[in-house]
């Protein structure tokens, strides 16, 4: 029977689909988890007021979110200094999310479960996202203009709101100023300066170029004490109003509502307020910059960087792999030679990334950007400008690194070709490069594309080659702005992936990064996806008009 | 049915005047074959192939599988350079001109020489830009010219009628007779001296067959023709001369009606009647 069963051949159909659905799994797994925590962080979950019996004895209120349960063994929790019942075989701890970093130092705690007395959530609690020490947990007591207390107990909520929304315009105005306006003057002045220099370098400097030059200079210093000006006027505003909040110690703090992005009572929203809410947050995780070493805000920057790596680093490797692939298919004598370096290729695949980007770093930036910088900007020495990583060495290495997937799945798409359709052009008179151009490449379109494709898989979830060849934590400015030439190809520039690694492990508050560590991966994945579907749609759309002859 | 039948004998009549009408002027040789040798590195494919093959004529090359014929066929617009480890000595005249020659340009060559393969190989383009392809190399691209000479291609491959409402159609989607047909309207579309069709009915069905057999008898107004076939009813039908090849030997050429009824060569009589190949 047994025998029977092996012979029929069915127990391999059973293995294959077993490997099949473990891989499934496995897939949806990952990205579930990813999905699931990723997306969570945003919503505003309900703050929890415990009494608890500190190991004292004494009975204390301690604020915050519940944000893990842990389940430890009797044996394990003695080993580690908790004193255990004598029926008690397990020991439950809260991990509760308390804030006020200002005041207790930390942002976490972990509680024992059994030790919690009591447990509500009152509605009048708020939470206050702050630019410095992370979020407040307490309770509003007042709110001042000037030092006044405008406000108190109740009322002090809707105005504390109002006046919030206010400031944040304010803010979201200084930041324009200083981002854009003053951005711009320091990029002018800065312009100027290496202008003077290199003239003088040049032994070009005269009176003619010193006067246009100083008066240039005094416009944009006049610019820019207007704008100062502008800024103090703002920053007064802004100062001007501040709130009082009771924290769970009971200790009173002053909080500037500059320093405030948000204020709300999670206990007194309901579920269409929560939705509103994780909109506004999501919102802002995707278009704002990140604060506070990158654990709070947004991670535009970083989502920005990475497209536009990816995109540079495709304009740079879809032209070298097709010509490569097709001179060593089309022109190449098939012999040994073209066999080895076919071999090659494929095994440049096979390199470890992260001596590509040694490799990127020793020679593009040290010994072509060095070279470069010499050559072209000696007014700027001894700063660097592409003698030092950046947006272009790091697209450049990473299409180093795709380059023999283009190549390799090009050259497929070129043996692919039916060798009447070149035989067809070349009876009308068309030379081999007209054949090529005219009818061979355009039929190999899309198995450029699936080249590109994985090439654009792999290049955006690089990351270790990117750490040494222009990817840092925070780059003060994007590589596309609008002081000319707009696209600044020698600045650094933030990546997604370096990001979840940064925030996950470089960061000083671990715990409170987590959740964005798990935001930032399914972002990346959600970049990645949509990278590719671009391409796979582009990719079927010349399949569909380049079918190739059937049979 | 009966319909088709009475074309078929209609063809055969057409073919069989024309030979009479043909016999009794002298003609102009438009290709001349002299002492021709192929070897496909080793192995020697073709053995002195001498022939001439008068202008404006249709001459076929019948004979088994792996005689030589389509290599031959090859040779006159130098398609076999393709093939890395093809050599050739001897000479082709066209029009007097050595094609082997050094200073031959082997693109300008194929524009005189069209040539029309045994499967239909259109490209992955329009109707439009399929027919215009050979025009569009040559750098015409003013639409007027374009669109007139694609008709006029379309028209003598009797296929306007069936296109005219679809130029902008893949080509790929039509009927492989079609398909058949307009390869012969991008060849024409050029305006060769010569054109060379290699088993050009070997995959279509019978009414498709019958249609490419009219066109070539249309087309020999205007061109030189010289065909591979299988099928010696066709070589028959459609042929004025008739070259027999063997192994890689040119056995016998002749007017078609002399060499099928009255072959000079017992190779070709055992070939013709049906006892090999």
């Amino acid at each position: 029977m047994i025998k029977l069963w092996i012979k029929s051949g069915s127990p391999w159909v059973w293995l294959n689909a077993a490997a099949v659905s473990t891989c499934l799994i496995m897939v949806i797994a990952v990205l579930g988890l990813i999905a699931v925590r990723g997306a969570a962080h945003f919503w505003p979950s309900n703050v929890a007021q415990f009494s608890y019996q500190e190991a004292s004895g004494s009975v204390q209120t301690i604020i915050g979110e519940h944000v893990d349960t842990s389940i430890t063994s009797a044996a394990m929790a003695k080993s580690t200094g908790h004193k255990m019942a004598a029926g008690e075989d397990t020991l439950v701890q809260y991990l509760v999310k308390t804030g006020n970093r200002d005041v207790t130092g930390t942002d976490f705690r972990w509680i024992v479960a059994r030790d919690v007395k009591n447990m509500d959530f009152p509605a009048n609690l708020i939470v206050i996202e702050r630019r410095e020490w992370g979020n407040f947990y307490g309770q509003l007591l007042a709110v001042k203009e000037n030092g006044n207390v405008v406000a108190n107990g109740e009322k002090a909520f809707p105005i504390v709101q109002e006046k919030i929304a206010s400031v944040l315009a304010i803010v979201d105005q200084i930041r324009h100023l200083e981002k854009k306006e003053i951005g711009a003057i320091n990029y002018n002045l800065e312009r100027l300066r290496l202008k003077e220099k290199k003239l003088k370098l040049e032994n070009l400097w005269s009176i003619g170029a010193e006067q246009g030059i100083a008066e240039e200079r005094k416009g944009y210093e006049a610019e820019y004490k207007q704008y100062q000006l502008q800024l103090s006027e703002l920053y007064q505003k802004v100062r001007r109003d501040s709130l009082v909040a009771k924290t769970d110690t009971g200790n009173e703090v002053e909080i500037s509502l500059a320093k405030v992005v948000r204020l709300y009572q999670p206990n007194n929203m309901n579920v269409f307020n929560k939705m509103g809410f994780y909109g506004g947050k999501v919102i802002e995780f995707l278009m704002d910059d990140p604060r506070e070493a990158n654990t709070e805000g947004g991670i535009f920057p970083a989502i920005f960087g990475t497209v536009m790596m990816v995109i540079l680093m495709s304009i740079i490797v879809t032209p070298f792999g097709v010509i490569a692939a097709v001179y060593m298919r089309e022109y190449a004598k098939q012999g040994f030679l073209t066999r080895l370096i076919r071999i090659a290729v494929n095994n440049l695949a096979g390199v470890p990334s992260i001596v590509y980007g040694v490799f990127g770093l020793g020679f593009f930036v040290y010994i072509l950007g060095g070279n470069i910088d010499q050559l072209f900007y000696p007014e700027v020495a001894p700063a660097p400008v592409y003698g030092t990583p950046g947006l272009l060495w790091a697209s450049i290495t990473l299409a180093l690194l795709t380059l023999p997937v283009v190549i390799v799945s090009t050259e497929e798409g070129l043996s692919r070709i039916p060798s009447s359709i070149r035989e067809g052009s070349l009876a009308l008179g068309a030379t081999k490069l007209e054949t090529l151009w005219l009818t061979v490449l355009p039929m190999a379109s899309p198995a450029m594309m699936t080249g590109l494709i994985l090439a654009v898989a792999r290049a955006a979830g690089e990351v270790a080659p990117l750490m040494l060849v222009g990817v840092v934590k925070l780059a003060p400015t994007l590589p596309l702005d609008g002081n000319f030439p707009f696209l600044h190809l020698d600045r650094k520039f933030m990546h997604l992936g370096f990001h979840i690694y940064d925030v996950g492990f470089q960061s000083p508050n671990v715990e409170a990064a987590r959740p964005l560590v798990y935001a930032t991966a399914l972002l990346l994945v959600v970049v990645i996806l949509g990278l590719n579907l671009a391409a796979i749609v582009i990719r079927n759309r010349l399949r569909e008009k380049y079918r190739a002859l059937e049979g | 049915m009966t319909a088709q039948e009475a074309r078929t004998h209609t063809i055969d009549m057409n073919s069989v005047l024309l030979n009479r009408a043909h016999q009794s002027e002298p003609e102009e040789t438009s290709i001349k074959v002299e002492n021709l040798n192929l070897f496909y590195g080793e192995k020697q494919a073709l053995y002195g192939i001498n022939m001439e093959m008068p202008k404006k004529k249709v001459t076929a090359y019948i004979g088994p599988s792996g005689c030589g014929k389509s290599t031959l066929l090859r040779c006159i617009n130098r398609m076999n350079d393709l093939v890395d480890s093809v050599t050739i000595d001897g000479k082709i005249l066209l029009d007097d001109e050595n094609i082997y020659e050094k200073s031959v340009n082997v693109a300008a060559l194929r524009r005189r020489v069209g040539m029309v393969f045994q499967k239909p190989n259109p490209f992955p383009k329009s109707i439009f830009e399929n027919v215009a392809y050979g025009l569009r190399i040559q750098g015409i691209n003013d639409k007027r010219i374009l669109a007139e000479t694609v008709e006029n291609a379309l028209r003598g491959a009797a296929l306007w009628d069936e296109m005219k409402d679809r130029l902008n159609d893949n080509a790929l989607g039509i009927s492989g007779g079609q398909q058949q047909r307009l390869v012969i309207a991008r060849a024409i579309a050029i305006e060769p001296e010569v054109l060379l069709l290699d088993e050009p009915a070997s995959a279509l069905d019978p009414i498709s067959t019958l249609k490419i057999e009219e066109l070539i008898n249309d087309l020999k107004e205007k061109y030189t023709i010289v065909i591979v076939t299988h099928n010696m009813q066709q070589a028959a039908r459609v042929s004025d001369y008739t070259a027999f090849m063997y192994m890689g030997e040119l056995v016998e050429m002749g007017a078609t009606s002399e060499l099928f009824t009255n072959p000079r060569k017992k190779q070709t009589e055992d070939y013709i009647t049906g006892r090999y190949g």
